[in-house]
């Protein structure tokens, strides 16, 4: 079961900030970040990447960009 | 497909192309360090649509509107134009009033400090760790939780405004032309003497707009998120354009003869060292605070983001402001009334970042 990250409606650095902090609290297992806008899904697969963090699939349904990121 | 633009190498060459522009800019007639200055063309918008009336610097400045033009296309064509907004618009209104009166004290925006140094004017060094000061206050309110809160999806009749807006700029550009030696053509004020007199030809300054608006979009070129990001996260992403933009231009002005290191005497600007740093501080903060630099927001606006748009317009009611109320700096030195309104903007600034200090997303 992954954890949720809802940044839809928020621009940089919020999506950042909010991924980063689930990041900090789960020291392994599965993450769902989903926004809406492509500026975010690049600066959160960037940071959770450099983070440690695997991207481990990715979707998009109605502009919604549905991000997993698993270590 | 992937956005090669956003890449390290991309945002690098982003930055040296404006940066070698704005140079260029300034050789085919822009003002001294302002080959690009996205604060003072906008305060010669409002000037040239008689919202202010200072003599000297009137003039609708065809690279803003190509910024907007130029990103609603690029935006457009990769299937990223999305007409949002509703994140506290007037907030962010106030915002834009407060960096500009800021940047209008100092004398320009976050990418004229960094022309300005680039052209040997060391007062910049006050304005950019101003700016520095005022972003890091403002990752300090997101740290805490700060939050405009989320934007809706708007209809495509909403996203387009700002573009249509800037259209109609453009044609009333053409329609009201300068005539030689006369302060108006048509309904539009033009600037006989003084920075707003000294501009590239419009068609050159249309195309750099355009270009730039284009490859700003692609890229998410923001000098505000480059000092943010490396404060907040370490990231160096934007920051490497943003030292690209500074290295360019330098290199450029040094080619062009147009680089003369030194702090009096420099063009459009003042020696008040402390003023330089607050004027900053203040527009680095708002920036921080509405998410994105002038030129950033821009080409948001351009992608259909109605709260970039209110900012933008925010802006352009404040450089009214600071030229009607004597709170504008010039060359002598910082205006009647510029204390105040850096203390004033200050106050502004905070009581929108505690007043809204929620957990993100709540």
């Amino acid at each position: 079961m992954s954890e949720i990250v809802d940044a839809r409606g928020l621009s940089c650095p919020q999506p950042v900030l909010m991924t980063l902090e689930k990041i900090k609290a789960m020291s392994s297992g599965k993450i769902e970040v989903i926004v809406d806008n492509e500026v975010s899904r690049e600066n959160v697969n960037r940071a959770a990447t450099n983070a440690g963090w695997q991207a481990a699939g990715e979707r998009e349904e109605n502009g919604e960009f549905h991000l997993v990121f698993k270590r | 497909m992937k956005n090669v633009f956003a890449t390290r190498y991309g945002i690098i060459v982003v930055g040296a192309v404006i940066g070698v522009l704005a140079a260029l800019l300034q050789k085919w007639g822009n003002p001294g360090n302002m080959g690009i200055c996205v604060a003072c063309f906008e305060r010669d918008i409002a000037g040239a649509l008689g919202l202010h009336r200072a003599a000297v610097v009137q003039y609708l400045r065809p690279e803003i509107l190509g910024f907007v033009l130029g990103a609603f296309v690029s935006a457009l064509v990769v299937g990223e134009f999305k007409p949002r907004s509703g994140s506290s618009p007037l907030a962010r209104f106030l915002l834009g009033m407060c960096a500009m009166i800021g940047a209008l004290v100092f004398l320009g925006c976050p990418w004229r400090a960094l022309l300005r140094l680039a052209g040997g004017d060391g007062n910049a060094i006050f304005g950019l760790l101003g700016l520095a000061v005022g972003v890091g206050i403002g990752t300090i309110f997101f740290k805490y939780g700060y939050s405009l809160g989320r934007t809706f999806k708007q209809s495509w009749g909403v996203g387009l405004l700002m573009p249509i807006v800037m259209c109609g700029l453009l044609l009333l550009l053409f329609l009201c032309p300068q005539v030689s030696g006369e302060p108006k053509g048509g309904v539009l004020f033009y600037s006989l003497k003084g920075p707003g007199s000294q501009h590239a030809a419009l068609a050159i300054s249309l195309v750099v707009g355009l270009v730039v608006g284009v490859i700003a979009q692609r890229s998410r070129f923001c000098t505000m998120g480059a000092l943010r990001d490396l404060i907040l996260f370490n990231h160096w992403h934007l920051f490497s354009g943003f030292l690209a933009l500074l290295i360019f231009a330098w290199i450029a002005n040094l080619v062009l003869g147009q680089f003369h290191p030194g702090f009096a005497g420099q063009p459009v600007a003042h020696t008040q060292s402390f003023w330089n740093f607050s004027g900053m501080l203040v527009a680095g903060l708002a920036f921080a605070l509405a998410g994105g630099c002038p030129g950033r927001q821009l080409f948001m606006s351009g992608e259909g983001d109605g709260d970039a748009g209110v900012f933008v317009f925010g802006m352009i009611t404040g450089a009214a402001f600071a030229h009607n109320f004597g709170l504008a700096s010039s060359p002598k030195g910082i205006g009647p009334h510029g204390v105040a309104a850096v203390v004033v903007c200050l106050i502004v600034c905070l009581y929108i970042g505690f007043t809204n200090l929620k957990k993100a997303g709540s």
